[in-house]
């Protein structure tokens, strides 16, 4: 190699690492469809199993006849409560510290609720197992409300002892779960009370589904000759799984393999563990053979976890010039009939206390009350940080309504308010310690890439134009300035289920210069096979093609919480980092011995070690990999591989600036995106096109939510959105075209600088859509109307404000 | 979503298929393309014991445009319908409305049999069908007769085809003059929330004919004939419009659902009629 001429830029160019726009290696199998998914697991008598579920939303499971179901042609057993209860495993924990029915122990609490599993020799005599079971329930008063569950004589919860305290503090009511409070209550107010000008609305983010294309499922396989579990599930956290399947069932973790095939999207659906997981575990036990279950598309909207419906009641205090001085917020959350939350423990409503958002607001105050309802279960972080779409929203259609109380350009008023730039690391009013951040020059990017002034001219216009009778559409423009809070996080203060929230990388370099390197995370579609190898490829010199990225055994992992919140590349993107250093630090060592000179003497150069001042005496990464297996090196071990666990020091704060420009028929209520610029600040980016791919996603799911998605209660508690027919799901035709941007803050403390993206377009795209619909309101007299912005209820916003008189 | 178990029959001819129609009676259901029944039979809201696939049955395809009329064949599918040039000069409409069904993957399953004979007041098709005063053929055991689409629709799923008749053929008169299908709906797959099917016949200044339908807004779609006639002698203005839309409104009786309330749906009615009338007119 000593007659190397390539160029450096060669060399950079053929690591294919951090920066380059690298072709996701994972499309060649799922763009052929060789994908291999858990419903694509088949194994050797595999079973099928399949839940009996409740029709009713509140009842009491009098009786439950087995009999004929039993008489069904390969039907094999019928599980129930009574069989599951000898074994301690009728009900189950929860990640958020409560616990949960596998299957009805004397009454159900949702629709869709198990009541009992089918186990049959395949999927259809199972559907006809579960057809075949009789069920008698006696209906009880339906609580569909939290505010009136917090009201009510009716109990939701007869298992808890109302006088006891629940996981996270006192409880008020039987059907209250807890309160969480941040900030000062009491100086809050003050501000309030003294305040100049206060603005005060509530502000309801509906209850919504991350609907992932594939849905929830999993096979068990329990080998009674070596007493060994194998799992295999749709899992974003299957250590964790694997945790928690050993502390309920007693089997000891070494012989439990949890395994996370490719998974079709999770967006946090599939962080918890459901009733299923448990049921084929039990089913493989007592039958000695695999147990496949398998959702279907309304079993996963009507009972696996939910998203947002977060009841927000704001107030925000301001000077005459629009400074903002205080901030306060009471919030309702709804949580169904179980608390099945995925929050780190000490945060029972996530990181809604980062609702200050990106301005500099010197007190604030923050009270969330969890109660119970007669709906499914869930809470869980859809594509967003835990709880930080609910704390966005909130506090961007605070700072809109604040503008209008003003009457003041809602532009103006963020800008005055920014966080500056020199105050990073900036210490929020509600306990929270921002990295970096430079507000200012994306706001000003984002307005003039837009030319906003000429925007809120033309609005002008149409406002006239639309009151002398030449047109009923109005115009729209939806602005957002976003911070999220991701990565989570510093084992200090988070974990789950007292796991903490650490994760992982392990090397191991192959002895002709390629590598294999495995993490605690689990890609759901966001690409780490690319993206990992791509850190890699930068820190240890190695191509990015030459090296294997392997998440989801449990058996051959390193142990880490998964792939949820933006925490990968936060996360085991660090640890990749890290992992790769420790690489390289023997790396030159054996570069040093090589070439006959100290340690400190050699210097790592792309793919190489040089001899510093000597750049043509050099030792490849390759060579250097061969030397270290194969070559006698004194006082060093052979071997090329490294491990690290990285926890932390502080999480990341990804930002940025979207706008969205709307058009409204105010007789149809229907709306056309006319432009949408997303300018985000991820920090260091690690593959462009895949940023841009995250974004373009996260934006059509924040479209979704904004504009029609949402999971919908009769007063009975029946779920009326459970189809795809009634749940809005964007396809191509309903999704705008984007325009993406960006700036480069990198956080300080992340060893590459990264921050995360994958949510940040959730996070900030559901209130530009929302903010956009509100603005061509806003001339009108419109101060908030609640989403989904679906025909309907904009055209009731119109008929309201008297648009069609 | 596991149907229960059933028997499939794949007969060649319409002898046949009514012969297993008779064996099996109230336990058999013929099936078209099966965007309608066959998810009906997964959430097992349909228990058919007895599936008869229509898809090999001789002569219930092909388009034929005749000097006066149009004849469809019950299994011709929408995307047939779209790709038709012939069929596209004798009735315009029927590509207009066809692109505002569904979308092409279920447009390539979908026929026009199956979107009028289910009598889903969802379906397209029918108020269409009722705007051309199409004639629909049916066969059964006592051989075939004609029933006018104006008349074939009693409530929702119910009809006046006998459980033992299988409907074969749409027919209707060539058209003249301007057309539109104008359908508001929440997203690409869904019914309408309102859709309204016009054709007017321009004759000097003034409207010599006028036919208008509108679906989704009661339990069977509605040809209004009050509305048209509001239409017949004027020149199309603002106010004969606003009389067609209140002949209309007092015609239809929507329901609320997930699209919205009654109030709303009055509403977008009367807009989507206006709309389509404008456009039917402009091109008259």
């Amino acid at each position: 190699m000593k007659d190397d001429v390539t160029s450096r830029e060669d060399r950079v160019a053929n690591l294919k690492g951090m920066g380059c726009e690298r072709k996701r290696v994972e499309d060649a199998r799922f763009t052929q469809g060789k994908g291999n998914y858990v419903d694509d697991i088949k194994l050797d008598g595999m079973l099928a199993g399949d839940f009996v579920r409740s029709p009713y939303a509140h009842a009491r499971v009098v009786s439950i006849d087995t009999e004929a179901a039993l008489q069904v042609p390969g039907v094999l057993a019928v599980l129930t409560a009574k069989d599951l209860e000898p074994l301690g495993l009728h009900w189950m924990p929860t990640l958020a510290g409560d616990k949960q029915m596998v299957l009805a122990d004397g009454k159900v609490l949702f629709q869709g609720q198990e009541v009992a599993f089918v186990v049959a020799e395949d999927r259809f005599a199972a559907a006809d197992g579960v057809e075949a079971v009789e069920v008698e329930y006696e209906e009880l008063p339906v609580i569909v409300d939290p505010f009136e569950a917090l009201k009510t004589d009716v109990v939701l919860r007869e298992d808890l002892d109302p006088n006891a305290d629940g996981a996270h503090g006192p409880r008020k009511h039987p059907n209250h779960i807890f309160t969480w409070e941040a900030g000062e209550k009491e100086a809050t107010e003050q501000v309030l009370d003294a305040a100049e000008v206060v603005a005060e609305e509530n502000i309801y983010y509906h209850r919504t589904h991350p609907c992932p294309l594939e849905t929830c499922g999993c096979v068990a396989s329990m080998d009674k000759v070596n007493g060994k579990l194998t799992l295999y599930g749709t899992f974003q956290a299957p250590h964790a799984i694997r945790t928690v399947v050993s502390l309920i069932s007693g089997i000891e973790e070494h012989n439990i393999r949890v395994v996370s095939p490719d998974i079709g999207g999770g967006f946090g659906n599939k962080v918890g563990a459901y009733p299923g997981y448990v049921c084929s575990v039990v089913a493989s036990i007592v039958t000695g053979k695999p147990v496949k279950w398998i959702e279907d598309r309304m079993d996963n909207l009507m009972t696996t976890a939910f998203a947002r419906d977060y009841h927000m009641h704001g107030k925000i205090s301001a000077t005459k010039e629009g400074k903002i001085t205080g901030l306060w917020c009471h919030t309702t959350a709804d949580h169904g009939g179980f608390d099945a939350c995925a929050d780190p423990t000490k945060f029972p409503a996530g990181f809604m206390n980062i609702c200050t958002g990106s301005y500099d607001i010197p007190t604030a105050y923050l009270a969330v009350d969890g109660v119970y309802t007669n709906k499914a279960p869930g809470g869980v972080a859809y594509r967003c940080s835990f709880r930080v779409t609910e704390a966005a929203y909130f506090i961007e259609r605070m700072i809109e309504v604040l503008a209008i109380e003003l009457g003041m350009d809602a532009a103006e008023l963020r800008r005055i308010n920014f966080i500056k730039k020199e105050q990073f690391p900036y210490h929020s009013a509600l306990g929270w310690e921002y990295d970096s951040g430079d507000y200012h020059t994306a706001w000003d990017k984002a307005l003039k890439a837009v030319d906003y002034d000429g925007l809120r001219k033309e609005q002008a216009e149409r406002v006239e134009a639309f009151k002398r009778g030449e047109t009923r559409k109005l115009m729209g423009i939806g602005l957002t300035h976003f911070t999220e809070i991701v990565g989570a996080g510093p084992v200090k203060n988070c974990d789950i289920l007292g796991l903490g929230m650490f994760d992982s990388c392990e090397i191991r370099i192959h002895p002709t210069g390629s590598a294999i390197a495995r993490l605690g995370t689990i890609s759901q579609g966001q690409g780490h096979a690319t993206t990992f190898a791509q850190i890699l490829a930068t820190e240890i010199g190695l191509p990015a093609d030459s090296i294997t990225i392997e998440e989801g055994d449990t058996d051959t992992a390193p142990y880490g919480l998964g792939t949820y919140g933006s925490r990968s590349t936060p996360v085991a993107g660090a640890a990749t980092a890290m992992a790769g250093r420790k690489i390289r630090a023997k790396a030159q060592m054996i570069a040093a011995y090589l070439l006959e000179v100290h340690d400190d003497d050699v210097e790592f150069d792309v793919d190489r070690f040089v001899i510093k001042g000597a750049p043509e005496r050099f030792k490849t990464m390759k060579e250097i990999a061969f030397a270290a297996y194969n070559q006698a090196i004194p006082g060093i071990e052979p071997g090329l591989e490294a491990v690290s666990y990285y926890d932390p020091p502080n999480m990341t704060y990804p930002f940025g600036a979207y706008i969205c420009v709307m058009e409204i028929d105010v007789d149809t209520g229907e709306h056309e995106i006319r432009q949408f610029y997303a300018l985000d600040d991820c920090g260091t980016r690690i593959n462009p096109m895949i940023i841009e791919g995250q974004v373009h996603g996260g934006l059509t799911e924040a479209l979704a939510i904004a504009m029609g998605q949402e999971i919908a209660y009769d007063e009975m508690g029946n779920c009326k959105t459970g189809t795809l027919m009634d749940f809005f799901l964007p396809t191509a035709w309903e999704t705008p075209n984007y325009t993406t941007d960006h700036t480069v803050t990198p956080s300080p403390h992340h060893p590459i600088g990264a921050k995360g993206v994958g949510e940040s377009p959730n996070v900030g795209g559901v209130p530009a859509f929302s903010n956009a619909v509100h603005d061509a309101f806003r001339p009108f007299g419109l101060r908030q109307s609640h989403m989904p912005h679906d025909h309907w209820r904009i055209w009731k916003t119109a008929n309201d404000l008297g648009l069609h008189d | 979503m596991i149907p229960a178990a059933f028997e499939y029959h794949r007969p060649k001819d319409i002898p046949a298929v009514l012969a297993l129609l008779e064996e099996h009676g109230d336990d058999a259901r013929v099936m078209a393309g099966g965007h309608s029944l066959i998810p009906m039979m997964k959430l097992r809201m349909a228990d058919i014991p007895h599936l008869i696939d229509l898809q090999d049955v001789d002569g219930l395809g092909g388009i034929a445009i005749g000097e006066d009329t149009v004849r469809i064949g019950a299994m011709t599918t929408q995307a047939d319908l779209i790709d038709h040039d012939g069929l596209f000069a004798a009735a315009p409409i029927l590509r207009e409305a066809a692109f505002q069904i569904a979308d092409p993957q279920v447009r390539y399953m979908g026929t026009v049999g199956g979107n009028v004979a289910n009598g889903d007041p969802g379906n397209d098709m029918p108020g269409l069908m009722q705007c051309l005063d199409a004639q629909f053929t049916l066969v059964g055991p006592d051989g075939e007769r004609r029933v006018p689409a104006r008349d074939f629709y009693e409530a929702a799923y119910m009809t006046a085809r006998a459980d033992e008749e299988v409907l074969t053929a749409v027919t209707f008169p060539r058209q003249a003059g301007g057309y539109a299908y104008e359908k508001q709906k929440r997203k690409i797959g869904d019914y309408a929330t309102a859709a309204a099917a016009v054709q007017l016949v321009k004759d000097g200044g003034a409207c010599a004919e006028a036919s208008i339908a509108m679906t989704n807004l009661s339990d069977t779609p509605i040809w209004s004939e009050a509305a048209g006639a509001a239409l017949v002698g004027t020149g199309v203005d603002g106010a004969a419009i606003k009389d067609a839309v209140t002949a209309m409104l007092g015609d239809i009786d929507p329901s609320e659902d997930n699209r919205g309330p009654v109030a709303f749906k009055r509403h977008v009615a009367g807009v989507i009629l206006t709309r389509a009338i404008e456009r039917a007119w402009s091109r008259a």
